[in-house]
């Protein structure tokens, strides 16, 4: 009888490990995929099912800056409310097709990230307080009545001439896609594996030859960009919008609370997140948004206090629980 | 009919002044979340809510109890200090273990900001509830031949005494030298005896009322008060504090003059801009010189 070596058991075992978190994460990717795909053959709501959507990937946004680099930006909604505005301004003004405008708000959301690189020259607090400052300024001069030749300043945009609810919701599919996919890579390679690194203790990753400043100005600048798609997209949808629906704060919290709920760091977790806490949201009923912002608000505090790695975290420490059952957990 | 270069120094001349006497109620509105920061290393996103709240404390006082604003200046605060000392053992106990104290602490707060701005939409509704002008001294006071409007004296005139009662507790009595001392340096205190949980507790409620006591004058110096104001405030405030020095009161005096000043330019000067000059300042500052006018060293928070 052939005896395995123990060492090669062990580095066959955790192989093995890696391998089923890399199929596990795939599917993440097609499950929501597919789902979209097939949801509005049973749910005719299509808006609802593309707010979803633009949630879902704003999660995933603050998944990539705050799990992967521990940046939390209070101000996210800035890059989302600037792709909005990108857009819709380069569909009204320079008559591009919309599905182009799409990736205009993406480029508007990459120019603003870049405007904004400096910040990360600060931490905590700073960066969360600087950030919001930011969004709020810039909604400030984009609503501002002395640019509404640029802007219409406060009296908002009309999108309708542009309106197609089928290319809308495909936009959307892709762009979950793509920003599963960012997860994934960042999940699944050396380069979110720096990340992390820089996340956890930036001297030292500096010292193991990781291009700190580099690597974190590029995940930054991809969570900027997917904002600023999903705010076009958002606008899109929504045809008729003013600076203050899409330069929102509560946009940033309920992004946040979306990624918190289900566990950053994961690629479920904010999907997870947005479709649960989405879906309560519409089943409730939108007819007092106070309310919603009394439970985000709670959760919040909730998931501070007793589960900060969110529903993935509870999930997966009750599952160690029941499999080492009397065993030593290492 | 006074000349341009006549016109121009009035305007300038009562920019100056108007923005010395906002600036004094803004660095009274900032104190609190300084000294939370100062003690503790948190920053306090609920403290433009705390704010508010004072706000609503004193239109409830007036309107059921009729008591004058300038009293409820001072009603507000053993209320606010016994919700802080609840606040405080309720939340900050359980985070104290946490691995990445700073941003959860942040995030905590920011939905207790959150809670904050529901309950008080809930309860009390969206509007904004203002107090007639005529509860506070309301004739309009003329210095050097321009009238100023007397809210913003009595503003100032209420936030100096507090302030002034806030740093002779400070710096003269036993509880607010072992503040000072767990601010210096929080192990250092305990080494010498300072029961640093409590001053930390004392210093959260003292914080808070600091807020919500400036949250009366608020009413007159911002035309009102509303549920969602809370936000927009803290940025203010947040501005203020690091614009000074984080930890240093003194600092904080000096950039909210700094900041009435430059507000009540932008006022006078360029009209539809001037909300923008918090948002400008906070990030100017923290970009160009994160440790702030009063700052020795770079404190990172």
């Amino acid at each position: 009888m052939a005896k395995v070596p123990p060492r090669r058991l062990v580095s066959r075992f955790t192989r093995m490990v890696i391998d089923r978190s890399i199929s596990w994460d795939l599917v993440g990717i097609v499950v929501p995929i597919a789902a979209f795909g097939l949801a509005p053959k049973f749910y005719s709501n299509e808006l609802l099912l593309t707010y979803m959507m633009v949630y879902i990937v704003m999660a995933q946004g603050i998944n990539i800056s705050y799990g992967f680099t521990g940046y939390l930006p209070f101000g996210y909604v800035g890059f989302f409310g600037a792709g909005a505005y990108a857009g819709s301004l380069a569909v009204l003004d320079l008559h591009v097709p919309a599905i182009l405008g799409v990736l205009i708000g993406g480029v508007g959301g990459l120019l603003v990230g870049s405007l904004l690189l400096p910040l990360f020259r600060l931490r905590g607090a700073y960066f969360a307080i600087g950030s919001l400052a930011a969004a709020n300024a810039l909604a400030d001069i984009i609503s501002n009545p002395s640019l509404t030749s640029i802007t219409n300043g406060p009296y908002g945009i009309n999108l309708a001439s542009a309106y197609s609810s089928g290319e809308i919701y495909v936009s959307a599919m892709v762009l979950v896609g793509l920003s599963l996919a960012v997860v994934f890579y960042l999940r699944h390679s050396q380069f979110g594996l720096s990340l992390r690194a820089i996340k956890e203790d930036e001297y030292s990753a500096s010292m193991a030859g990781v291009n700190v400043v580099k690597q974190r100005s590029i995940a930054w600048l991809m969570a900027a960009t997917m904002a600023g798609m999903a705010g076009s997209i958002f606008g899109w949808a929504t045809t008729v919008f003013y600076p203050s629906a899409v330069f929102d704060t509560s946009i940033s919290v309920i992004s946040i609370v979306f990624a918190l709920f289900g566990g950053t760091g994961s690629l479920w977790g904010p999907t997870f997140g947005a479709i649960v806490l989405y879906s309560a949201y519409t089943a409730v009923g939108i007819s007092n948004p106070q309310y919603f912002q009394l439970i985000y608000g709670v959760i919040i505090i909730a998931l501070i206090l007793f589960a900060p790695k969110g529903i993935v975290g509870v999930a997966k420490t009750t599952r160690a629980r029941i499999f080492t059952r009397g065993k030593q957990v290492v | 009919m006074p000349n341009e270069g006549k016109l121009a120094y009035l305007l300038f001349e009562y920019s100056i002044i108007a923005g010395v006497l906002l600036g004094i109620f803004y660095a009274f509105l900032s104190m609190g979340l300084n000294l939370i920061f100062g003690v503790q290393k948190i920053i306090n996103l609920a403290h433009g809510d705390m704010v508010m709240l004072g706000g609503f404390g004193a239109w409830e006082l007036y309107y059921t109890y009729h008591v004058n604003p300038i009293l409820a200046v001072v009603i507000v605060i053993p209320f606010t200090v016994a919700l802080g000392l609840a606040l405080y053992y309720l939340l900050i106990p359980r985070l104290s273990g946490a691995t990445d104290m700073e941003t959860l602490s942040l995030v905590l707060f920011f939905g207790v900001s959150q809670v904050i701005e529901a309950l008080t939409t809930l309860g009390l509704g969206n509007n904004e509830r203002n107090l007639p002008i005529n509860s506070i001294p309301s004739h309009p006071i003329h210095v050097l031949g321009q009238a100023f409007a007397a809210e913003a004296w009595v503003a100032a005139g209420v936030s100096l005494p507090l302030l002034a009662l806030f740093f002779f507790y400070l710096y003269g009595t036993p509880l607010g030298r072992q503040t000072r001392a767990v601010m210096a340096d929080s192990n250092e205190a305990a080494a010498v005896g300072i029961d640093s949980g409590r001053v930390s507790a004392i210093s959260f409620g003292i914080g808070l009322a600091l807020a919500t006591s400036s949250g009366v004058m608020a009413i007159f110096v911002l035309g009102g008060v509303n549920p969602s104001e809370g936000p927009g405030l803290t940025i203010i405030a947040f501005a203020i504090v690091v614009f000074g020095s984080l930890g240093n009161p003194f600092g904080t005096l000096l950039g909210g003059v700094l900041f009435g000043i430059a507000y009540e330019a932008a006022q006078v000067y360029a009209t539809s801009w001037s909300d923008l000059v918090p948002l400008v300042l906070v990030l100017g500052v923290i970009l160009l010189k994160p440790q702030g006018l009063l700052g020795k060293r770079t404190r990172v928070v």
